[in-house]
């Protein structure tokens, strides 16, 4: 991409150097992290060769350890231990089925965790595990990540994307992208093959279900369907199995978390042990029960039956949103540890009508991906190798009369996007209106997930239905949601970068940062202070490019002089360290140079599809 | 510059799916945000702006309904949010019945198969629709066209509808 990019020799700030960038699998079970050494993605090992690192996080009154060592007191210390958090990532309390879990909830909306250390949110745990992998690649790579590309499910909705990128910043991560988890695996898959055509991405992790249907053509990967469950995996098998054995020995009462956690790993053992062999024997001695019996495989897949053909389902959908029969998929990935359980790979089979492919590790799959696309991201590949096109994985809508959805955004479009709809008032002399933006398929309110919820006033009192409001909708490439309202005559404007109500507000994620590195002598104002002059020396080089290369064409000479005074006002203050002002000329130059760059951007495009032939598209 | 101008065609219902595809890819495959990752907010967001610019133009075009109503938006004919409806008495009834198809097909001996007749019907018709838009289009009857885009509106409400009564029906 030469656009904004041209610098001339020797005008170039830096020269070019290898970046690194990893690609971290954040799993409700176990999480990964990867980078690209010599053109190659490898999963990182910790000292003893282990790959995965379990999602599981305890809790000490003075220290947090995360991963196998952690995982070691999950029955012994379950009230701190903390295992499949992504579960509760952006949800309310209230979303929660607390049955299975051992913790304690403190009473509030979000869901809180009281451990010894004090309470914990969602947030900070992933945060932990997020640190810990970062410090994994630090040590391997000798050196910190220039930037990370984070992996969710497909099916995450705002709030989970967005828990998961303030995980991300609470952990001191410069995240590229979010990156949807099948679209990883489709990466780690496509860039080896070199394919075509059309791939079905089944992934069945502990905790989510996705599926995607993806384009593969000349290096653009183009999502054309997403669908799953965001309530669904191999965990589920294991509670299947639980209740089972709950049945068998007789127990009625799972009010003891140790018992709880012990049927659970029993559950798990025998559900990996159902993998190659057609019988196991499940031994209960615990808390009071004794219990001796076989599992078979084919009493196992009734158990699960319903779970995967909730998946199968799933598929169906996804298919028809993408306008895709099924006989026109060329392959089928499968991606997620519950994607060995022998049910799910007949199933998906006997679905897509072919073998699915497993020649990568399910486990590491999508780790890999994220490598690659970490890797193009920091700018190591040369231009237009792979592009991703993802989609909104939900409708997103905004509450009208009557408690009814409307659909500003349909799932399934192409991110990033813009989108507006316009919506009048309806009493006479309104001067506000509450804007409440949903998420969801379905046609009431109260079905949808509620997002965000503000307020547009100074409408002039007009007659019911005289005064126009523009609702507009964005959704960045991380699928990320912001929302304005405008009113068309007086041009009074409110908007929100949507946060929803249970998950963090900035300020608590600077409170929170400061909090996590307040024993390091690397303080807050450093770091804000750093981020400010790098954004800075990157403005000055792309506009120095950008004026070097059309500012004689584009621009009228008292034009170009404002923009070299914000340059050069800019260039000072990068030196000192006054943040605020930094930020500050950023904001002047942005302003002055907004139609220059929006000129740019627009003759090139003008000029990128010109004397190229039909065929050669 | 039009959704056409953008792709570098030139206005017209009938159009290449496959070329218009291609020309979509060479245009995100340079105005992608994750093309500008390591570049100024300013132009990330230029390049946000852009690519959704893109999407919707692509979205507009590829879909027929879309595009036949955006043709006609480009003759100064603007079919979207009007309050102005079919009149066609025939068609209304027409449409009455359709819908009691739709309605019923819960209580179908065979709701599947019942489903896929409807859905072979609708389609057949809308096609139908579809190709008269063509010649009143071309023919530069444009009054009429925005009358049959009116229709097949009405079909594509249809279909949509009988998508979600499929998804209640077979607990998709």
């Amino acid at each position: 991409m030469a656009l904004l990019q041209i610098a001339e020799p020797g005008q170039s700030a830096a020269p070019h150097q290898h970046k690194l960038a990893v690609g971290i699998d954040l799993g409700t079970t176990n999480s990964l992290v990867a980078t690209v050494r010599s053109g190659s993605a490898k999963v990182l090992p910790d000292a003893n060769g282990n790959l995965l690192v379990p999602s599981v996080v305890r809790y000490q009154a003075d220290a947090v350890t995360v991963g196998l060592e952690a995982a070691e007191h999950r029955i012994s210390d379950s009230h701190n231990t903390i295992t499949s958090v992504k579960r509760l990532l952006g949800k309310k309390l209230a979303d929660v089925d607390q049955s299975h879990l051992p913790y304690r909830f403190a009473e509030q909306d979000s869901p809180l965790i009281e451990t010894v250390a004090g309470p914990v949110n969602p947030i900070q745990v992933s945060a932990e595990i997020l640190k810990s992998l970062a410090a994994r690649a630090s040590e391997s790579l000798q050196s910190e990540p220039d930037g990370v590309v984070i992996t969710v499910p497909a099916y995450f909705d705002d709030a989970q994307r967005q828990g998961t990128k303030d995980a991300a910043q609470l952990a001191g991560l410069h995240v590229l992208r979010l990156l949807n988890e099948p679209t990883a695996a489709a990466i780690a898959y496509g860039l080896d093959s070199g394919d075509e055509g059309v791939i079905a991405v089944y992934d069945l992790g502990g905790g989510t279900f996705d599926i995607s249907i993806l384009r593969l053509s000349k290096g653009v990967f183009e999502v054309l369907a997403t669908g799953g469950d965001s309530a669904l995996g191999g965990d589920d098998f294991d509670a299947a199995i639980v209740g089972w054995l709950q049945q068998q020995a007789g127990i009625s009462d799972l009010a003891d978390s140790q018992l709880v956690r012990q049927l659970y790993s029993l559950a798990t053992a025998a559900k990996v042990a159902l993998s190659d062999r057609d019988s196991t024997e499940i031994v209960l001695d615990s808390h009071g029960y004794q219990w001796r019996g076989d599992l078979s495989r084919s009493q196992f897949d009734e158990l699960v039956a319903p779970l995967v053909q909730r998946s199968i389902r799933a598929c169906r959908r996804a298919l028809r949103d993408a306008g895709i029969a099924q006989d026109e998929v060329g392959e089928v990935v499968m991606v997620g540890g519950s994607t060995r359980v022998p049910k799910v790979r007949e199933d998906v089979a006997s679905f897509f009508g072919q073998q699915p492919l497993t020649s990568i590790d399910p486990d590491q799959v999508v780790a890999i991906g994220a490598a690659l696309q970490a890797d193009i991201l920091v700018g190591n590949k040369k231009d237009g190798e792979l592009l991703l096109l993802d989609v909104t994985p939900l409708s997103l809508g905004i509450e009208t009369m009557g408690g009814l959805v409307e659909k500003v955004i349909p799932r399934n479009t192409t991110i990033p996007v813009a989108r507006a709809q316009e919506f009048t008032t309806f009493k006479d002399g309104q001067t506000a209106m509450a804007i409440h933006v949903l998420q969801g398929e379905r046609e009431l309110v109260d079905d949808c997930r509620s997002l965000a919820r503000f307020t547009l006033r100074d409408i002039p009192p007009l007659a019911a239905g005289a005064a126009h409001i523009r609702v507009t909708f964005q959704v960045d490439a991380d699928g990320l949601l912001s929302v304005t309202a405008m009113e068309k005559e007086t041009g009074a404007q409110a908007s929100v970068q949507v946060k929803p109500s249970y998950g963090l507000e900035d300020d608590e994620v600077t409170r929170m940062l400061k909090d996590s590195i307040t024993h390091a002598k690397d303080d807050i104002s450093m770091r804000m202070l750093r981020e400010q002059q790098v954004e800075a020396s990157r403005f000055i080089e792309n506009m120095t490019a950008a004026l070097d290369a059309d500012g004689e064409t584009l621009l009228a000479a008292d034009e170009r002089t404002l923009i070299e005074q914000a340059m050069q006002a800019l260039a000072n203050v990068a030196a000192k360290d006054d943040v605020a002002a930094i930020e500050q000329a950023i904001k002047t130059l942005d302003q002055q140079s907004q139609e220059f760059a929006a000129r740019r951007m627009d003759n090139s495009i003008k000029q990128a599809l010109k004397g190229q032939s039909v065929e050669g598209l | 510059m039009n959704y056409f101008e953008l792709f570098s065609l030139t206005p017209s219902y009938q159009l290449d799916l496959s070329d218009l595809a291609g020309r979509y890819r060479t245009l995100q495959s340079q105005f992608h945000p994750d093309k500008f990752a390591g570049e100024s907010a300013q132009a990330q967001a230029i390049a946000m702006q852009r690519a959704a610019q893109i999407n919707d133009a692509y979205q507009t075009l590829k879909a027929p309904l879309n595009r036949a109503q955006y043709l006609l938006s480009l003759q100064g004919i603007e079919l979207a949010g009007e309050q102005q409806t079919v009149s066609d008495v025939e068609f209304l009834m027409l449409q009455m019945e359709l819908r009691e198809q739709l309605e019923g097909l819960q209580a179908a001996a065979d709701p599947e198969d019942a489903i896929d007749k409807l859905a072979a019907r609708l389609n057949k018709d809308r096609r139908s629709l579809s190709d008269d838009f063509e010649s009143a289009y071309n023919e530069g009857h444009y009054q009429q066209a925005g009358d049959i885009v009116r229709k097949l509106k009405f079909y594509a409400r249809l279909e949509q509808q009988l998508q979600q009564a499929e998804e209640q029906l077979l607990d998709f």
